[in-house]
């Protein structure tokens, strides 16, 4: 009996690894084979280069222009960020704090909205924004706060359930107006969801690339997976610089993801169970 | 804080501007223009239901719309079963399993795009080598006709959903009492019967939830459709969601793809209030 546990211990951690193994296998392949010339790769496409030389990167880089293609990316998912997290909360908050059928019904189109397909709205968006002049730069900002903020109102509106109402009294008896209420009491207590909400939104956010497609292209203020995909349009027969080109967009993420993955995980897990 | 007072609105007023102009007048406008002539900027008379009887005879949306929905139940099998099997292998007391959780779950992050481009040399290049070195023919000219290019697909989407589904099940899997499997197993149940008869009912919930995040997940993709297979060869891997993008701005043809997108909605929208409904019907039973 405890001959056939161990072996059945063994095998799973096998099984495990073998798993494992399977699933890193895409990216071992897309890192090595960056590192080759166009000529070894027709060769063979498994084995490790003969020769590690950085020149793909080098061209990769200068040509994605990474550094601001990267800070591009970075203040419009961080200025998306910030305006979806403060104006959400607040909403969430004022409607918490709210117990009309009005408030009610505000929630529940807030919640509604969340099943809307943003393909079935695109066309009149791009149309209606097109005219307003603001397909630009902080349109898009907008647009997010626009497609984020019903699932973080709920969100936060879940969260708020479990803050009492006799905070709010205290601080209002020693003199706090309703937005310090908020500001000094509430939104402190609210940090752990709001980092959930943060990273839900910041995960789509940053790797959209439809709507930037069609707001912000050829404004000279391209993110990475538009400035990718103009890349890999041009490389289309030479995936030794494809390659490097994808290698390099997602080393921050990954390094992101190693930093902070126990909150990564446990924020997507959170958001899609409640 | 009640109606009447000004700070309700004031705190109300981003959010329901924001959501107002960038969600519902665009989704009401677009149901309007759907029965126009409208080519983006203006229009000059109403069509009725003529987008909607074209699209009906249109064999290149038909085909989109049951590629779509033969993709998308494919995929919900097969990422649900993997992200339970990776699930079930992560809560288990192998020494990997936290850096096999933190390694399943990693293509999750990565957007789309990038996924399905890195999939495109996988198939076109590493499969064709290898399946020229060893002779195995199957494993040659991937992504050059609808077959492949639906399986494809439907890898690059378990690969990346699966991890996310695996994290759901754990969260239900962890809520699974050890004392209960510890007496099923005195009493000598095998694994199997321990799997079936205690954590599958109790992992149930969480079934629910992944099969419906994964459909409308898969239903809506876009990013991997463009990269992976860009709709071809001749379009047989083309998608809803790509068949309106380019109908809209490739072939410009606004109110014709406007229709579609209000149909592509319904569905949409049908799908969730499904989930919805059983979700409040399950809360009533507990």
């Amino acid at each position: 009996m405890k001959k056939k546990k161990s072996t059945q211990r063994i095998l799973i951690e096998v099984l495990g690894l073998l798993f494992g193994l399977l699933w890193l296998s895409p990216f071992y392949l897309m890192i090595v084979n960056a590192f080759k010339t166009k000529l070894e790769i027709f060769q063979d496409t498994l084995k490790p280069p003969t020769m590690w030389t950085f020149d793909n990167f080098k061209q990769a880089f200068e040509e994605l222009a990474f550094l601001q293609t990267f800070m591009n990316s970075l203040f419009m998912s961080v200025g998306s960020i910030i305006i979806i997290l403060f104006f959400s909360a607040m909403a969430a908050y004022a409607l918490s704090r709210n117990g009309s059928k009005l408030s009610g019904a505000i929630f529940f189109l807030f919640v509604a909205a969340m099943l809307i397909p943003f393909q079935s709205v695109m066309i009149p968006l791009v149309a209606l924004f097109g005219k307003a002049d603001a397909l630009n730069f902080y349109g898009l900002m907008f647009m997010y706060l626009g497609f984020g903020c019903s699932l973080s109102i709920f969100l936060y509106h879940g969260a708020l359930k479990g803050i009492p109402k006799s905070l709010d009294e205290a601080a209002t008896i020693d003199g706090c107006n309703r937005f310090q209420v908020f500001w000094y009491i509430i939104l402190p207590m609210l940090k752990p969801i709001s980092i959930t909400v943060a990273i839900l939104n910041i995960i789509w956010i940053w790797n959209d690339y439809l709507l930037p497609s069609l707001v912000i292209s050829g404004a000279g203020t391209d993110t990475i997976p538009l400035k990718l995909f103009l890349f890999f349009g041009q490389y289309t027969k030479q995936w030794h610089l494809a390659l490097a080109g994808l290698t390099i967009s997602i080393i921050p993420v990954i390094i992101a993801y190693l930093i902070a993955q126990k909150q990564i995980i446990k924020g997507v897990s959170d958001g899609a169970v409640k | 804080m009640k109606n009447k007072d000004l700070s309700f609105w004031l705190f109300l007023a981003p959010v329901l501007f924001a959501l107002g102009t960038v969600v519902l007048i665009p989704l009401l406008y677009g149901i309007y223009y759907s029965f126009t002539n409208w080519n983006g900027v203006s229009y000059t008379e109403f069509v009725g239901l003529d987008h909607y009887v074209t699209l009906f005879k249109d064999e290149g949306f038909r085909n989109a719309l049951w590629f779509t929905v033969k993709f998308s139940v494919a995929s919900v099998i097969v990422i649900n079963i993997l992200g339970l099997a990776l699930a079930m292998l992560v809560t288990s007391k192998i020494k990997s399993r936290n850096i096999l959780r933190t390694v399943f779950f990693m293509p999750n992050l990565i957007g789309g795009l990038i996924l399905g481009f890195i999939w495109q040399f996988i198939f076109t290049k590493v499969f064709d080598s290898i399946g020229r070195a060893t002779g195995i023919e199957w494993m040659q000219g991937w992504l050059s006709d609808s077959a492949t290019g639906f399986w494809g697909m439907v890898i690059l989407m378990s690969w990346q959903m699966a991890g996310y589904i695996m994290v759901i099940y754990i969260a239900y899997l962890e809520n699974v009492p050890g004392d209960l499997l510890e007496a099923a197993e005195i009493d000598g149940a095998n694994p199997w019967q321990k799997f079936r008869n205690i954590t599958f009912p109790l992992v149930m919930p969480a079934f629910t939830v992944s099969m419906f995040l994964t459909l409308s997940g898969a239903f809506k993709i876009y990013d991997q459709n463009l990269s992976l297979t860009n709709g071809g060869p001749y379009n047989s891997t083309k998608m809803v969601a790509m068949d309106i993008v380019d109908t809209a701005f490739k072939f410009n043809m606004m109110a014709n793809a406007q229709a579609k997108a209000v149909i592509f909605f319904i569905i949409v929208a049908i799908i969730s209030l499904t989930q919805v409904y059983i979700n409040k019907k399950r809360e009533v039973e507990m």
